[in-house]
């Protein structure tokens, strides 16, 4: 979902843009429906694929437990002859709101996908500014590092982590070589190890979109500043990183949207209080067997997630205005 | 005249084997307008931006108002630089692209404010300061880069190719305008250009660059009038040019024998040359005039044929075939109306020319 609205964006920044969509009907003049036949597809997919799956999910999301297969009751009930029963349970939203354990859980996940948002900016700038102003030469190679691990599992690079990270693992035998700590240190199951999974996972993310956008920065636009009287660090400041507020804005969504929902690093790297949203639709799910709470927690999380993504879509109209 | 603002001593810039200026020396005065000409690739622009500070002269030292610029980077020195691809802050409006340089400064607000405002006057500018610079035309940004670059009233504003970017049309009424607020504002600008036009038409010197070295430097009328090499002759305008040898010297002129021709050609104010030294004689093709009857002179007359008119309104081209074979190009000031009275494809005239406007260029 976030894919395309990134794409949505670039397509408007193009400046010939809205003339090649002037154009247009120029074509479907000629071609009766041919513009409609080429807009479907899009709009299929995510009917297919997105909006179909989520209404299945709200429907559920709206019935009562039952045990049995499926464990809901249908919405829809032949009450008696010739009347036909819509049942809506609120309910299960309601048990979000009245359990502070989802809440927390949610907030939780916020924080913590956050934290590892400004981790990835703080670690992914000078990588990706470091990259776009290396030589054409050094410059693939680079960028092949950067995307170079997803070539392997993502799961296998999470349990990789467990490996370095565990009391009797490669980074506590490391300090304890040489001679930074004396007792080994409990990294794993805490949130730390969270963010480290969550940072190293996502720093692709992060890094692409910001060399994409720095990459692209007009070189002579600095020598103007240093011209105009504007030393290094400051036209950086005053230059460079307002000109790569739309890639930190791309990346930064593009790490926090799937970190909110993130299921497999905190429950590979987190302690049993490491509370987060899709932990606990987990365990609704397959351990409580609860499929209308679960999906509660589902909408509630894709509902609360379209706050950021229109906040990221008014910066990338206001960055290409 | 005074101590130069701009000193250029020996000054050479390679990158890796190639050298894109060797050995450069120039003089460049204060309150000129002064041209950069050449084509690509000859190390005007190499040569501007080692002025801004962009690049390290490789060897030489360059001195601005007497300072030694040797290793001051572009930002501690008094000149400013106008980009030929403007270079405007696209995330700033028109104001804050021009108020930039003052704030590094830390000018006071309501300072920077008036400096801006008067920028903006003086470029014509002040309806569109809060527009940013995607919302302006080819021409409105080219006349906020000449406000930015000129509000720290730099003692040298330097020109990148400033006119290249803007239409035919445009860029003529820029000429002039330029000019204007060069003389309006006094400081001494320095402009590189591949237009030998656009450098005629604006700049109080020239000068002519080939290679990575000067080939002349001078007035508008030196350059076009008197050129030293024949590189220049050919550069800048048009140039009709005779192959010979220096046959004699006279009072008040240098005859020259020319194998193809019947007759010398004479060439006054010309350098001393000895007998016998090959040498180019170029004649513009307005100094050329044509007539049907024979001239009465002895010198600097040939027999043609006219190959090919062409009709330019005020002036009229004449192609004319020499029996040599050789081509010459003559233009002519339609003083009348021509219809039907001009030398007409395949006609046979004369074309003669006086001393004082040939030049002697040595081969």
């Amino acid at each position: 979902m976030t894919a395309i609205k990134v794409e949505s964006a670039s397509r408007r920044s193009s400046p010939g843009g809205r003339d090649q969509g002037r154009k247009g009907p120029a074509i479907g003049r000629r071609l009766p429906g041919g513009r409609f036949l080429v807009g479907l597809p899009p709009y299929l997919w995510l009917g297919l694929f997105f909006a179909l799956p989520f209404l299945i999910v709200l429907k559920i999301s709206l019935a009562e437990t039952q045990i049995g297969i499926p464990p809901y009751k249908p919405l829809l009930d032949w009450a008696q002859a010739g009347v036909l029963e819509l049942r809506l349970n609120l309910g299960n939203y309601r048990t979000l709101f009245s359990d502070d354990l989802y809440v927390i859980a949610y907030l939780n996940s916020l924080k913590i996908a956050a934290v590892s948002t400004v981790l990835c900016l703080l670690v992914g700038y000078p990588m990706a500014y470091g990259i776009a102003r290396s030589s054409d030469r050094h410059r693939n190679a680079l960028l092949m590092l950067v995307v170079l691990p997803f070539w392997t599992s993502f799961l296998i690079r999470v349990y990789a982590w467990m490996g370095i990270l565990k009391t009797e693992g490669l980074l506590n035998a490391f300090l304890l070589w040489i001679g930074v700590i004396l007792q080994p240190l409990q990294i794993l199951e805490t949130d730390l190890a969270v963010y480290i999974g969550i940072v190293y996972s996502y720093l692709p993310f992060m890094v692409l979109p910001l060399y994409a956008t720095l990459e692209k920065m007009d070189r002579s636009l600095l020598e103007a500043a240093a011209d105009l009287g504007c030393r290094p660090f400051r036209a950086f400041l005053s230059v460079t990183l307002p000109l790569s507020i739309p890639g930190m804005v791309a990346g930064s969504m593009l790490v926090f949207i799937p970190a909110v929902g993130e299921f497999v690093i905190p429950d590979l790297l987190g302690g049993p209080d490491t509370l987060m949203i899709a932990k606990i639709l987990w365990s609704e799910f397959f351990d409580n067997r609860d499929w209308p709470v679960a999906s509660a927690i589902a909408v509630a999380m894709l509902v609360a997630l379209v706050a950021p993504i229109m906040i990221f879509q008014h910066f990338q109209r206001r960055a290409t205005e | 005249m005074a101590e130069p603002i701009i000193s250029i001593d020996a000054v050479s810039k390679s990158f890796g084997s190639f050298t894109a200026v060797s050995g450069l020396t120039l003089a460049i005065h204060r309150g000129e307008f002064f041209s950069l000409l050449g084509a690509s690739g000859c190390g005007k622009t190499t040569l501007l931006r080692m002025l801004a500070g962009l690049e390290q002269p490789s060897d030489g030292r360059i001195l601005i108002d007497g300072t030694d610029m040797t290793g001051v980077p572009p930002y501690l020195r008094p000149v400013n630089m106008m980009f030929q691809s403007y270079a405007l802050f696209p995330h700033m409006t028109v104001e804050q692209n021009v108020a930039f340089g003052l704030k590094q400064e830390n000018w006071p607000k309501a300072r920077i404010r008036d400096k801006v405002a008067e920028m903006l006057d003086l470029v014509q500018m002040a309806p569109f300061a809060r527009r940013r610079p995607a919302q302006l035309s080819g021409g409105q940004r080219q006349r906020v880069a000449l406000a930015r670059s000129l509000a720290k009233e730099p003692k040298v504003l330097l020109l990148d190719e400033p006119l290249a970017a803007l239409d035919k049309k445009l860029r003529e009424q820029t000429r002039l305008e330029l000019v204007k607020i060069q003389h309006r504002v006094g400081i001494t600008f320095v402009m590189v250009t591949h237009d030998q036009e656009e450098a005629m038409t604006m700049s109080s010197r020239i000068a002519v660059m080939k290679a990575g070295a000067i080939e002349q430097v001078g007035t508008p009328v030196d350059v076009y009038e008197y050129p030293t090499s024949i590189f220049v002759a050919d550069f800048i305008g048009t140039a009709n040019m005779f192959e010979g040898v220096v046959s004699r010297h006279q009072p008040s002129q240098v005859a020259v024998a020319c194998p193809e021709l019947e007759r010398e050609l004479a060439v006054a104010n010309a350098p001393p040359l000895p007998v016998g030294a090959p040498v180019k004689v170029m004649v513009r093709p307005e100094k050329l005039v044509l007539s049907r009857g024979e001239p009465q002179a002895q010198f600097n007359w040939v027999r043609g044929k006219v190959a090919d008119t062409a009709y330019l309104g005020g002036l009229s081209t004449y192609h004319i075939e020499l029996a040599s074979g050789r081509n010459l190009q003559a233009t002519q000031a339609n003083l009348k109306h021509v219809d039907g009275g001009g030398p007409s494809p395949g006609d046979e005239l004369f074309v003669a020319w006086h001393p004082a406007n040939a030049v002697i260029l040595v081969q």
